[in-house]
């Protein structure tokens, strides 16, 4: 009954048989061991389970699996290189851009994704473009900061 | 000293975890041989369960196990209710983890099953058949309270759970000889908390050890510890509770649930880890909710504006059982607090505790305060409209005056310290105030629909001490303790009974010790949350943790500090008198370049190779530190917000918070509360609200139908604070955690009221939904 997926994921080829119906975030969580990717709604609402799928960002528990086989996805688990904090990462610290830390694998995800879009991004544009994740700890204050901190230090 | 650590708004060290995905919360955890539950739940409200057939899930491909109540019946003991406020006849009906006979509300749990995987467990509950008998549910505290309403305990006639009555003064008296009195009736909707990380537990049970390991998202291990001896009468002592990464709380993860214990009992049957999270749909209606409360109040006043008396009818859903802190919430917590930052002679609070057929209802952040503080600015804005006040005078004109150590208020507590008219100056300072209400006025000419909401606040928070806990019902002591230990190396581990889950005390604890002792803060690593190798405490709620649980941390340290210098004065051949200490370093008065580190101390009394006579080795304290009273932080919080009359649509322009919460250890972080709290009580004023249907089904029972506050909603949220240390505790400080909340519900419905006031809108209910106000301005119901 198992298919068999091969994804590269954070960088390394990974091949696992998975139930066809197996959410992508499970496949991440479960089958790869990549808890970083959290899962806070089962409604497609929250974000905390966003990662990048060749390129674009996408909410982990609304995607097969079966469907990102022959893809490369990237995880919070995968964000930052060589021990380095990326510059998202580096601001959401610095500007205390998280509390519980739940929605900040997701948010932070969807950040990166947000400033290739828009480099230089207003702070409404930060809000809009933050519409698909949720924070319950910040009032998203910081967040907005944290972005706009690390759009200014990626030089955009 | 130069540059403090504390009072510096350092980065937190808790985050390089977080932000890459290093963090492990509860569900992340996986254990060998580990089997998964999920709970199959009451579709009906209100319901006889007659039958239950599980042949077919126990056959289902992976399923390990499937129970029903007639399996634990025995096994797992009534959930036990916390909070019993004395004199106030608590129905304390028995909670069952998986009901029997009869299930109160959609959501209580009929079966659980366990499997191999999630996906298994899943499947099987679909093949479980339960034959209810559905019987009239009843869903708003009125309807449960009516004559011949359906009644949910045989024990608790009229649906009543518990009865409560505070007063001060003479309120009969003053309402009969008031000059004025406005009056109104709250409905304080039931909110569901939210926190973005489900429930979820993890329990492991070793047979031959009798040894229970329960991981548990909860805000207090030690009290999880404790009931759920109570409830599975495993000894505590052979009962590890863990709190890994907690992914927020706000109140909802201070009780203890049915669903934990379910996973314990799955443990102890199977004889292996058993892991249950839920799904966001599940934590809507099983995780515990807040407010619910219906209110008629009133406040009598003087032609001139002065309050003489306050008083309230408050009748507060709990649920369809007593969670395990829930009456505490609309008694103490908020009967208790009708005087605010006011001076007010006779204050009368009236509050039912009510049963209905609806998830039961826990503190959310602020618990009782918020409700408090709404009740009170309401009606103050209603007298200065009926008087022709301008609403800040009229608060400037009850304020009371500025006090440095103790204010008795008629209701019986005794505040710390407060400034409130301060805050007040700062926050109408900050805005321009005339400046504003010229601008409104000017919108206004223009068609152009502007308002203003000011409030100023006191809250009870920094919960202790254990001696009022006592005499109020909480079922516990309300002290924290720390240890503050030392290694040779000069490195730190401060272990902490408080379990933040958000709040950042591992760094602010940290900044309290390196304060204190002249350590680094990277030298310090702060530890909670596994009631193994942390001291006693009683958890992370009611704006404490820094108050209580910091006030154990200090007096731990300067514990070491004063041994530290005794062994000094030792090591430097010195009488002790004559050892003076700054930055980490002991000298001889006179002579600072003959000294001794901290850090060379602690080499030494970790070795002890040369002690002074009597002193034992080690360097380590541990302080049970009980607050002699609760702390009150207070503020003045304004906003401002324009209103389209002609689609309704509000548009929270700008909001000012201007808090107390005394000394800041770390003023980031004190930002970041504020920030957080504000938006959750936005949330209530205008979005957030849960709905049931007249059987009690949960209408909005998904992040697709609650409406949380989202990024593009909210405006930046301009911080400023005074500050007024507390007279009795060893920091000075005072909770932050819920005055955001506390304050911004009402501040926000002020100012859209004052906004449609010259529409003629005068009264609305929460959430202030477009359509709502649409339907107000163009005067259809």
């Amino acid at each position: 009954m198992g298919v068999t997926v091969r994804v590269t994921v954070n960088g390394q080829e990974r091949e696992a048989e998975v139930e066809p119906r197996t959410l992508l975030v499970h496949f991440l969580r479960e089958t790869l061991g990549l808890t970083g990717t959290k899962i806070g709604c089962d409604t497609s609402q929250c974000g905390a389970c966003v990662v990048n799928l060749d390129g674009n960002t996408v909410k982990s528990c609304t995607c097969l699996a079966v469907q990102v086989d022959g893809s490369t996805v990237t995880t919070i688990e995968g964000l930052s290189e060589d021990q380095n904090l990326h510059a998202v990462q580096e601001a959401f610290w610095n500007n205390h851009g998280l509390q519980c830390g739940y929605c900040t694998s997701g948010m932070i995800m969807a950040s990166v994704e947000l400033l290739k879009r828009n480099p230089r991004p207003s702070a409404a544009e930060v809000r809009d473009g933050l519409e698909g994740n949720i924070c319950r700890c910040t009032g998203y204050h910081n967040i907005v900061k944290a972005v706009m901190a690390a759009a200014d230090a990626l030089g955009g | 000293m130069t540059n403090r650590i504390f009072g510096s708004g350092i980065r937190r060290r808790e985050d390089p975890r977080l932000i890459t995905g290093q963090a492990s919360y509860t569900d992340d955890i996986k254990l060998t041989n580990m089997a998964y539950a999920a709970i199959l739940r009451s579709p009906h409200a209100h319901a006889r369960i007659v039958d239950i057939d599980t042949s077919k899930a126990k056959i289902a491909p992976g399923v390990v196990a499937v129970y029903t109540g007639s399996d634990t019946e025995g096994k797992l003991n009534p959930i036990p209710c916390a909070w019993v406020p004395p004199d106030s006849d608590v129905k304390t009906v028995d909670y069952l983890s998986i009901a029997k006979d009869t299930v109160r509300y959609s959501g209580e749990a009929v079966a659980v099953v366990v499997a191999e995987d999630r996906y298994q467990a899943e499947d099987a509950l679909e093949l479980i058949e339960v034959n209810y008998s559905p019987l009239t549910a009843v869903v708003t505290s009125d309807d449960a309270m009516a004559d011949g309403a359906p009644q949910l305990h045989e024990d608790a006639p009229n649906n009543q759970a518990f009865h409560w009555v505070a007063s001060g003064g003479d309120t009969d008296a003053a309402f009969a000889t008031a000059e004025v009195i406005v009056k109104d009736t709250i409905i304080q909707q039931r909110l569901i908390p939210n926190a973005m990380e489900p429930r979820s537990a993890v329990a492991s049970y070793l047979p031959a050890m009798g040894e229970l390991t329960l991981w548990n998202s909860t805000q207090n291990p030690h009290i999880a510890r404790f009931l759920c001896s109570l409830v599975t009468d495993i000894p505590e002592h052979k009962i590890r509770v863990i709190a890994p990464e907690v992914g927020g709380g706000f109140g909802a993860k201070i009780p203890l649930y049915p669903w934990e214990m379910i996973t314990v009992f799955c443990s102890m049957q199977l004889g292996r880890p058993v892991k249950w999270t839920e799904t966001r749909t599940e934590n809507y209606v099983s995780t515990t909710h807040g407010r619910d409360h219906i209110e008629h109040v009133e406040m009598a006043a003087n032609k001139d504006g002065k309050i003489t008396g306050v008083r309230g009818l408050v009748y507060a859903g709990m649920g369809a059982y007593l969670s395990t802190a829930g009456p505490g919430i609309p008694t103490i917590l908020h009967g208790l607090m009708y005087s605010g930052p006011y001076d007010i002679p006779n204050i009368k609070a009236d509050i039912y505790g009510v049963f209905t057929n609806t998830t039961p209802v826990e503190a959310y952040r602020g618990a009782g305060r918020p409700e408090a503080t709404f009740l009170l600015d309401r009606l103050i804005e209603m007298l200065a409209r009926e008087l022709d006040i301008d609403p800040v005078d009229i608060r400037r004109k009850n304020l009371i005056p500025k006090f440095e150590d103790g204010h008795d208020v008629a209701i019986g507590l005794t505040y710390d310290s407060g400034d409130y008219e301060k805050t007040l100056d700062v926050a109408l300072g900050h805005v321009d105030y005339q400046g504003l209400r010229n601008q409104q006025a000017h919108e206004l000419e223009h068609g152009r629909y502007m308002g203003i909401g000011v409030t100023c606040y006191c809250e009870l928070c920094g919960l202790g001490p254990s001696q009022v806990a006592g005499a109020v019902g909480f079922g516990g002591g309300l002290w924290e303790s720390a240890t503050v230990r030392f290694y040779a190396t000069g490195k730190v581990n401060v272990f902490v009974g408080t379990s933040p889950h958000g709040q950042g005390e591992e760094t602010t604890f940290a900044q309290i010790v390196s304060d204190e002792i002249g350590v680094p803060v990277d030298d310090i690593e702060v530890i909670h949350g596994d009631t193994d190798n942390t001291p006693m405490g009683w958890g992370t709620y009611g704006s404490r943790t820094t108050v209580v649980g910091g006030g154990a941390v200090v007096l731990s340290t300067r514990k070491i500090r004063d041994k530290a210098k005794t062994i000094a004065a030792h090591l430097l051949e010195a009488a002790e008198a004559d050892i003076e200490y700054e930055d980490g370093k002991f000298f001889v008065r006179g002579t600072p370049d003959q000294s001794k580190t901290i850090q060379d101390v602690a080499l030494m009394a970790n070795v002890a190779w040369n002690m002074p006579e009597g002193i034992e080795p080690g360097l380590e304290a541990t302080t049970y530190y009980d607050p002699p009273n609760f702390s009150y932080p207070f503020g003045t919080h304004i906003a401002v917000v324009t209103v389209d009359p002609d689609n309704g649509h509000i548009d929270l322009v700008r909001y000012v918070a201007v808090d107390d919460c005394g000394p800041q250890i770390n003023p980031m972080i004190v930002e970041g509360q504020v920030h957080g709290g504000v938006a959750q009580g936005v949330g209530q004023a205008l979005w957030e609200g849960a709905m049931y249907d007249n059987n009690g089904q949960l209408l909005t029972g998904s992040m697709m139908d609650y409406p949380l506050p989202h990024a593009h909603q909210l405006p930046d949220i301009e911080v400023l604070s005074t500050v007024t240390p507390s007279p009795h505790n060893p920091l000075g400080v005072k909770g932050i955690g819920e005055t955001g909340t506390i304050a911004s519900t009402i501040t926000v419905y002020n100012a859209v009221l004052d906004a449609l006031r010259p529409l003629g809108v005068t009264k609305l209910n929460m959430p202030l939904s477009p359509e709502k106000i649409w339907r107000a301005i163009h005067h259809q119901s």
